[in-house]
């Protein structure tokens, strides 16, 4: 910066002086809290690289009474202490393990919550999602203020709240087979409460290899199911599902819908077949389902195979390593991604049967007459839908397709030119199909929007919604 | 809920099953005409039949193996699932093999991933 002193002397040498000081003692904050912030993270991560041993840091040199309880844990956990089949012993189990819970989602967030209250002594936390909005009517465990960061800050902040006294490791990354056995091996029961089918099997070979117990728990929908793998004798996943079903990657929230409370109440008792685990109670679910049925209020409990001599992990001659599962292709196996933003793109159809969204808003403004066919489902349809547009699900669009033929006349009688047909749907991967279908079945002129209702959104109209 | 009855006895069962049924009523033990078993789809068997549940006539001594084949007629689209299911009767873990008694229940159980 240039400054320039010109004229009265001394008094504007002082003052200038002055406000350097000043500001040179706000940069020397900025250092020190810089630097507080850095030692900070690396203690972070240095606890993250190291083994959690619970006990004695939650002890923190607290007198401990003979039953190895502090006063502040006795009163604390004085209802669990209660409980003739839990008691001291159970809660000291508690304090002594460490759970790894995987994902901080629907699932996630009533599982973490119950195991930051009840006193587990370390609990680690893996997830790379940031909180969106969509997300807070069901993962309960984050508040508006923290949309837009990382969800595992988020969890870990509501967890410390909670409980001060228990440890909290924040592992702010997806969960890979390049990290899992170094992330899991910290750990001695892990809960799988991801959204995806790759992670599932990713992680039920990762505690076969590792030798942990696994409480998994999925929701969709209406329907929650809950098992305990790997516990006991009991069966992994791959023994129940050795080959991975064709339409998984179809399969999620952000597709399907959800419930709030249905992976609410699955989380919930996930945490509590973790508590018995931990705290060595009760009979879990290894060897069982639960199955939740959220429409009619039943709850089923199957019992399951036993482990399969023959299953690709866990079996009598399977030959599943660290390193075997370290190079394991878990998308590749599932055909699905491990994360909801890598989508596949399809690509069914020519460029040439295909506009974007502003070229079809140019037509638009130039009254071109057509038609525009939503092919998304009805519940979709009433949800949003671009002015004008004319629901035919792709489901109906084969016995419908004479209602297609109808529209393009109405609007070629009404302009006095031939109309065209258009088809948009939520991306532009339904849309492709019925642009294929529409193509083979006597109109092969049909187009396509790009990247469906997002791009319209994105690209042509900001105010209109997205879901 | 609504329930629907399926009639997949002898005359209704169509290609290879009704042959081979047709004479399991002289080999079964059973003297009943058909066996009444009730079949409960969860998650993506639940979407592709549209149903929770469905009553199912099968000819005697059908195994639970049989009573899927006999499904996949009725809703072909159960093929890209059937398999990756767990399949209960009664609420345990069956074999294919398994014989249907009347009034057993038997559960179709895909996975499901969300959460
Ligand atoms: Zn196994």
């Amino acid at each position: 910066m240039d400054c320039k002193i010109v004229g009265n002397g001394s008094a504007d040498i002082i003052h200038e002086i002055e406000k350097l000081k000043l500001d040179k003692k706000e940069i020397e904050n900025r250092i020190s809290k810089l630097e507080a912030q850095l030692k900070a993270d690396e203690a972070v991560q240095m606890k993250a690289n190291q083994a959690c041993s619970s006990y004695d840091s939650i002890l923190d040199g607290h007198a401990v009474s003979s039953n190895g309880l502090t006063p502040g844990m006795i009163y604390r956990y004085s209802r669990h202490l209660l409980l003739p089949d839990f008691g001291v012993e159970g809660q000291i189990n508690l304090a002594k393990s460490s759970i790894l819970v995987v994902g901080a989602g629907g699932l996630g967030s009533p599982v973490v919550l119950y195991l930051a209250s009840c006193g587990i002594g370390c609990i680690g936390i893996v997830d790379s999602d940031i909180v969106e909005l969509n997300n807070l009517h069901r993962q309960i465990i984050h508040p508006e203020a923290y949309v837009g960061h990382a969800k595992v800050k988020s969890a870990a902040a509501a967890c410390r709240a909670i409980n001060s006294s228990i440890n909290l490791v924040e592992h702010n990354q997806a969960l890979q087979a390049s990290n899992a056995l170094d992330i899991v091996s910290k750990y001695d029961i892990v809960v799988d409460a991801t959204d995806n089918l790759p992670s599932r099997y990713m992680i039920s070979d990762c505690c076969v290899v590792m030798n942990k117990p696994l409480i998994s728990g999925a929701a969709l929908g209406l329907e929650g199911q809950l098992t305990v793998y790997h516990h006991k004798g009991g069966p992994c996943y791959r023994c129940l599902f050795p080959t991975p079903p064709p339409t998984a990657a179809c399969q999620r929230c952000s597709d399907s819908g959800v419930l709030g409370v249905v992976p609410g109440v699955i989380g919930c008792l996930q945490a509590l077949e973790a508590i018995k685990v931990a705290s060595g109670i009760g009979e879990t679910l290894s060897g069982r389902m639960l199955i939740f049925d959220a429409l009619s209020s039943r709850i089923r409990i199957v019992k399951l195979r036993g482990r399969s001599l023959q299953c690709f992990a866990c079996g009598d001659h399977a030959d599943f390593t660290q390193q075997s599962f370290q190079s394991f292709d878990y998308e590749g196996f599932t055909q699905s991604p491990m994360s909801d933003k890598a989508r596949p793109k399809l690509s069914l159809i020519s460029d040439s049967a295909r506009i974007t969204s502003r070229e079809y808003k140019d037509l638009i403004d130039r009254q071109e007459p057509h038609i525009l066919v939503d092919v998304r489902p009805a519940h979709h349809f009433k949800i949003t839908a671009i002015p004008e547009s004319i629901n035919i699900p792709l489901s109906a669009l084969e016995d419908q397709i004479s209602l297609v033929d109808s529209y393009l006349k109405e609007v070629a009688k009404d302009s006095g030119k031939s109309a065209s047909l258009y088809v948009v749907c939520r991306r532009g991967n339904d849309s492709q199909r019925a642009v294929d279908f529409l193509s083979k079945n006597g109109f092969p002129l049909a187009k396509d929007i790009i990247g469906g209702l997002e791009s319209w959104a994105q690209d042509v109209d900001p105010s209109f919604p997205i879901y | 809920m609504e329930k629907e009855t399926q009639d997949f006895s002898a005359e209704n069962c169509p290609g290879e099953f009704s042959g081979e049924h047709n004479l399991v009523g002289v080999a079964g033990m059973n003297s009943e005409p058909s066996v009444k078993i009730e079949v409960l789809f969860f998650a993506k068997a639940r979407e592709i039949t549209g149903l929770p549940d469905i009553s199912l006539q099968v000819p005697p001594s059908s195994s639970a193996g049989d009573c899927l084949k006999i499904l996949l007629t009725k809703f072909p689209r159960l093929e890209e699932i059937c398999n990756s299911i767990v399949f209960a009767l009664n609420e345990e873990y069956a074999p294919d093999s398994i014989i249907l008694k009347n009034g057993d229940e038997l559960a179709i159980i895909p996975p499901i991933s969300g959460g």
